[in-house]
Parts: structure tokens; sequence; C-alpha cells
């Protein structure tokens, strides 16, 4: 079906890819933790700060925020690697998305856990590290799935950069006329799938190490 | 009251000795206290007093405002006008230049460090076991190590009849055994005053009496001051030095527990207790 | 290295833009017209008693909604002709978009629909109702309102997707920029334009939606 070189292609490809996804996903969950916590802050003016930076990544599309990035940057005096720029951008562009489902999440939290750690006296930085934080975790981990796998879609429109990954390189193969467009595609959207299906594979099992033993978690009681 | 198995007879020193401290009491005044929740007047100019080591149980209707007295003394709301002060200390405030003025984030945790607090429904840490629940604060708040901590944990643990659950979480446990645990880590922290909000409100029936035989340990043998929230009359009659009737954001009437239970002076204390005791 | 921003340039090239984001909120447009019947037909059809027809259904929303627009985008773009479909680039583009976005939709629909309570299948089994008159004028009248405001939000993902036409030669608003920037060089006022637009479109729309939901909220 296809030859050696056309596979080979493809899997340097896919390994961009991947570093890629990962990367952005490091910075990605680095900015929704940040950024929800930013957002329940008292101080109006980090609130304030945190919903500019929301608002535009929320509000622009991946591809324009690449393409300023990328394009628009090295105008203004600062070169940027394609890689730096794709795993910059989308992370940041995750990071807007997630700050929501963080926020959420810690809000959800029963307020009694907040009472009983005032009352011990607990400080506010340790009410949230040790208490709040370990608890929302599980909350936030099936919207934070589907933010990854967003993530991995996206990661497609780097290409559109001039970084190797998996889309480009079909492109790549397609434009040289080597190998069927549609099965060079098929395959690629395949390779995708199986990424995607990884990527959940991985977060229902931290989903279930990180509830055991809670009995928080999709559809278990919590008794009280 | 049947002796419960759960909870062995135990020396009378030896919660004393788990919690590592004298648990002395310290006095409690609030003057001319005021919280309102929008419109509603929760507390209305109260002014109270308890002693040092005094056990007071406060009774009332709902919505009467008794939770919400302990709520303002363990700093979970802010009253909007009065003063509070703990062993002498002033809670929202303190003195600047010989005046009162509203009190730092710093101060008032350091007075709260006397105030404890066990909840109507526990509100243990789900993702700590029983041992971790009790030791936590003690680590990070009172700067104890970690095996210090522990020790203290499990000897508190072992005193409220618990030495084999120490490892369990707390999804594992029983609403009498939850609540011991959560008396246990209230007393951890070494307090001088104690609050306890309605705690066996939320329990089945036959999981009262085990959390009583603590509460009821802790007051015959502790110089600890106590403020209790509750609609266990017969508790309060065998423990309290002083019954607080309370109503609509100020106190009806208070006395010992004889006095109130078997002559009660005003009509409204007169109702609530036949409302309360008539449900047999 | 210094930039000037052209102030002036950036004016000449509003016109320009306006045309592009004409284009853009067509193919919005259309877009959400197919994804919102489709996605609807996707919904019904997962839901189906018949085995071979819900499992199937199942994997291909799954396949399509785990992988990139991007990548469906040109499959379509380039591989269709080759089975004798000839459609233009804004065809083929809203074509993908409204596929892909009808996963999504299918997921909202489905959850609505499940949200209606049992009983109101039962009664319309025991007063004889036909299939046809039971889901128009008692299920989905119940289960659409419902998830109103979650398609709002896809819907704007949707117009923010649209970029991605210009990729298949599409002149939207941002394919209107990158031509400006190949064209001129004045890359950043193109770029930070286009930003602009959508900021001014997205931003409203996401507070209106805010308020559909808080409004829809508050009825019983």
């Amino acid at each position: 079906m296809l030859e050696w070189n056309l596979w080979r292609a493809l899997l340097d490809g896919l390994w961009v890819t991947v570093q890629v996804t990962v990367l952005a996903a490091g910075l990605g969950t680095i900015l929704s933790i940040l950024s929800g916590l930013a957002g329940l802050s008292s101080f109006r003016a980090i609130r304030w700060a945190n919903q500019v930076y929301v608002d535009i990544f929320r509000g622009t599309s991946a591809i324009v925020q690449l393409f300023w990035i990328f394009f628009a940057l090295p105008l203004l005096g600062v070169t940027i690697s394609p890689l730096m720029a794709g795993f910059i951008t989308l992370g940041l562009n995750m990071g807007s998305y997630g700050s929501e489902v963080v926020r959420g999440a810690v809000r959800a939290v029963p307020r009694g856990q907040t009472e009983a750690a005032i009352a011990l006296n607990l400080t506010p930085l340790d009410r949230m590290r040790h208490i709040i934080f370990p608890q929302a975790a599980v909350a936030m981990l099936p919207p934070y799935g589907n933010l990854l796998i967003e993530l991995l879609k996206a990661s497609a429109l780097v290409s559109l950069i001039t970084l190797s990954d998996l889309t480009f390189e079909a492109q790549k193969l397609r434009v040289n006329g080597t190998a069927s467009t549609p099965v060079l595609f098929s395959l690629i959207l395949v390779m995708y799938f199986m990424l995607a299906l990884a990527i959940t594979g991985l977060v229902r099992l931290a989903e279930a190490r990180l509830s055991r033993g809670l009995e928080i978690g999709r559809g278990a009681r919590r008794s009280s | 009251m049947p002796d419960n198995p759960d909870v062995p007879t135990r020396k009378p020193s030896g919660l004393v000795a788990a919690a590592g401290d004298d648990l002395e009491g310290a006095n409690v005044r609030f003057e001319q206290v005021t919280k309102q929740f929008g419109d509603l007047v929760v507390l209305d100019q109260l002014d109270m007093e308890v002693s040092p080591g005094e056990k007071v149980v406060i009774i009332g209707p709902s919505g009467s405002g008794k939770t919400t007295i302990l709520r303002v003394l363990m700093t979970l709301e802010r009253p909007e006008g009065g003063t509070v002060e703990v062993g002498g200390d002033h809670l929202y405030h303190e003195q600047k230049n010989g005046r009162l003025v509203p009190a730092s984030d710093k101060h008032v945790r350091q007075v709260r460090r006397k105030i404890s607090m066990v909840f109507q429904h526990f509100n243990l840490f789900p993702h700590m076991t029983a041992l971790d629940n009790v030791a936590f604060a003690p680590r990070k708040v009172l700067g104890l190590s970690k095996d210090e901590a522990n020790e203290r944990a499990t000897n508190l643990l072992e005193v409220v009849g618990l030495a084999d659950k120490v490892g369990e979480h707390p999804s594992r446990l029983s609403g009498g055994q939850k609540q011991r645990v959560a008396i246990a880590r209230a007393l951890a922290m070494e307090p001088e005053v104690m609050l306890f909000d309605e705690v066996t409100s939320a329990l089945d029936p036959e999981l009262v009496g085990e959390v009583l035989g603590v509460l009821r340990d802790l007051a015959e043998n502790t110089s600890m001051t106590m403020l209790l929230v509750t609609h266990e009359m017969g508790f309060a009659r065998e423990i309290g030095d002083r019954v607080m009737m309370f109503d609509a954001g100020r106190v009806v009437e208070q006395g010992p527990p004889e006095q109130i239970f078997s002559d009660p002076q005003e009509q409204r204390t007169r109702d609530f207790l036949r409302a309360v005791l008539d449900r047999g | 290295m210094s930039y000037d921003i052209n102030w002036e340039y950036s004016r000449e090239l509003f016109p320009d833009l306006l045309d592009g984001l004409v284009v853009t909120l067509q193919a919005t447009s259309f877009g959400i017209i197919l994804a919102m019947s489709l996605g609807l037909v996707f919904a019904i059809l997962r839901r189906s008693e018949v085995r071979a027809i819900s499992w199937p259904t199942a994997w291909v929303i799954e396949f399509i909604r785990s992988t990139p627009l991007l990548v469906q985008l040109f499959m379509l773009f380039y591989v269709l002709p080759q089975y004798g479909l000839r459609m233009d680039a804004f065809t083929t583009g809203v074509v993908a978009l409204g596929v892909h976005y009808a996963t999504y939709t299918s997921e909202v629909y489905r959850s609505g629909i499940e949200g209606v309570p049992r009983g109101q299948w039962e009664a319309s089994t025991a007063l004889n109702l036909s299939t046809v008159t039971t889901w128009s004028r008692v299920v989905l009248p119940q289960a659409i309102p419902v998830v109103i405001p979650a398609l709002g939000n896809y819907l704007i993902a949707m117009f923010k997707e649209v970029p991605l036409l210009a990729t298949i030669t599409v002149l939207d608003v941002l394919g209107e920029g990158r031509a400006a920037c190949t064209r001129t060089g004045n890359c950043v006022e193109a770029y930070t334009m286009v930003g602009m637009l959508f900021l001014a479109i997205s931003i409203p729309s996401s507070v209106l939606v805010r308020q559909l939901e808080a409004r829809l909220a508050r009825q019983p």
C-alpha cells in the first residue's frame, strides 16, 4: 500500500504532532490552573487582567492566533521558531478554555470543606493546595480530556506555519503525487483517531486513580 | 445511657494527654454584635459572655441565629457591628495606638488559633485518611513534625474509640465514626474554646450515643470552654453549666439547666421546649 | 528592529476585510443550518434500537469529532473531485464544517433528548401517537430549549473555525488578511485587524449566549 519511505515521512510527522501536543498540553495545563485561580482571586486587578487574556484567546480562533504569532510577531522584532510559535499559541489557547474548567470545578467543591479548613486555621494557600484543589481535580478531568482532544485537532494547524507535523507531511506527499490522496488522508485521520483514543484512555485512567478512596467522580455517590 | 462497646472506658486524663496540652479554657465575650444577611437581622446587638471553662448549651428554633453565633466566633461570618473577644483578645479588631481598628488577617488568624469547631455535616477531608485528617493541621499550622502529629492523631483517635480506623478514608466510616474523627481533628489543635454546631443532628439515632459519649468526656474532664448548639435536651441537662434560649437574634433567657428545663420563665422558652420535648 | 504600525494602510485594508467578513458570516450561517439539521439526524440514528444502525453511527460520530477539521477539509477538497464531485471551495468548506459540527450538535441533542422524562415517551405510547408525532410534538419541543445555550456555544465555535476555509482558497476574512499580508507585507496590521473583527463578533455573541442561559435557567 505504501512504501517504507512514505511511512517514514508520516511517522516523522506523527512525532512532531506528538511533541507539539505534549508541549502545548503542558503549557496549557499550567495556564489553565493559574488562570482559573486568578479568576477566583479577590483582587479585581488580577481578575480583570485574567479576563482580558481569556476573552482574547477564546474570542479568536487558534488559526488566527497562530498566524498572528508566526507572521506578525517577527515583524515586531520577536523571532521565534515554528515549533515554539506552535506550542505557545496552542498552549495559550488551551489555557483560556481550561480556565473555566478549573474555576467551575473549584467552585463545585462543597463549602463545608473551605469552612473546615478555616476552622483549622489553615492559610489560604494551604487550603487551596491541600484541601480544595485535590478534590476539584477529579471533577476537572473529563472536560480536561475534551480539551486535550481539541488540542490534538488544533495541532494540525501548525502545518500551516511550516511545521512538519503529520498533516504537513501528508500534504507534502500529496503534492509529490507519490501516493493516492484518499488513502493518504484516510491514513492520517486514522492515526489522529488513535492518538485521540490514547488520550481518552489516559484520562480515564487518571480519573480512576484519583477518585480511588475519594468516592468522588462520575456516577459515584457521595457519602457525607 | 448504655455503654457503647465502640467507645472504651478511659482514664479522665486520657483526652487531655492525647491532645498534648492542658486544654485550658478561655472566655468569650460578644458585645453588641450585629449580623444580617440582606434585610434579615440574624444577630441583634447581641451581648453575651462565657466564662473560661464554662459549658454553655444554646437552644432555640431554627432560624433563631444560634448557629450564626458559632459561625461568627469561628470567623465564618463577619459581623456588621460589635466586637468579639476571646481570651481577652479582640477577634475582629486590634489595638493600634490605643484605638480599636479592624484587624489584619494575621491578627485574626492568631486569635482564631484558640477556637475549634465541629460541624453538623462533619466536613472531613475525603481525600485523606482519618489519621491524616487529624494530623494535617497540627503539622501545617502548629508546626509539629510528621511523627509528632501522627502520634497525637493516633492517640486522639484511640481515645475517641477509633484506633482501628486510622487508615480508613471517611467514605468507609459511619456517620458516628466520622463525627468522632471530626472531634479528634478539632481537639488536635489545642483549642481553648470549642464549638459544636448540632453535631448529632445529621446522625442516625443509633449512632448519636457514641458521639455524645465523647462530648460527655470532654465536658466532664477538660477545662475547655464549650459552646454547643443542640437539640439533645437530655444531654444539655446533663453536661451544661448554663443553657441559653435563643430566638430572633436575641437571648430570650438563660440559666442553669435545672432552671430552664423545669421552670422556664419566658413563654417563648416554654413553647419551644414543649414543641421539642413532645416529639418523644 | 522597530516596526511602525501603518495606520493608513489599516484603513485601506478595512473594506477588503469586511468583504471577507461577509463571506465568513455566510459560511457560518450555512454551516449552522447543516450542523443543526444533520446533527439531529445523527442524534436520532444514534438512539436507534437497531444496533446495526446505532453502533456504526456512534463510531462515525466519534471518528469525525476526534480528528482535525483541517484534515477533513483537505480530504473533501482534494479527494472529492477525483470521484467526480466538483464543488466550489466555499461549498466544500461549508460541508466539511457542517458535518464536523453536526457531530457536536448531535451529542448536545442527545443529552437534551435523554433529559426528557421517560414518562413522556410512555404517555405517547399510551395515547397511540405515531413515532413522527411523538418526536415532533412531544419529545423535541421539550428537549431542544434546554440545550439551546450549549448549541449557542458551538455555533460561536463554528464561526471561529471558518477561517480554516482560507486554506482551501476561500476568501473569508482570514483569507483576505492573508492575501493582504503576502501582497503588501503589512502583516501585523492585517492579522491584528482580523483578530479584532473576530473579537468584535464573538465576544458580544458569548455575552448573549450567557444571558440566554441565565434567562432559561430562571424559568422552571
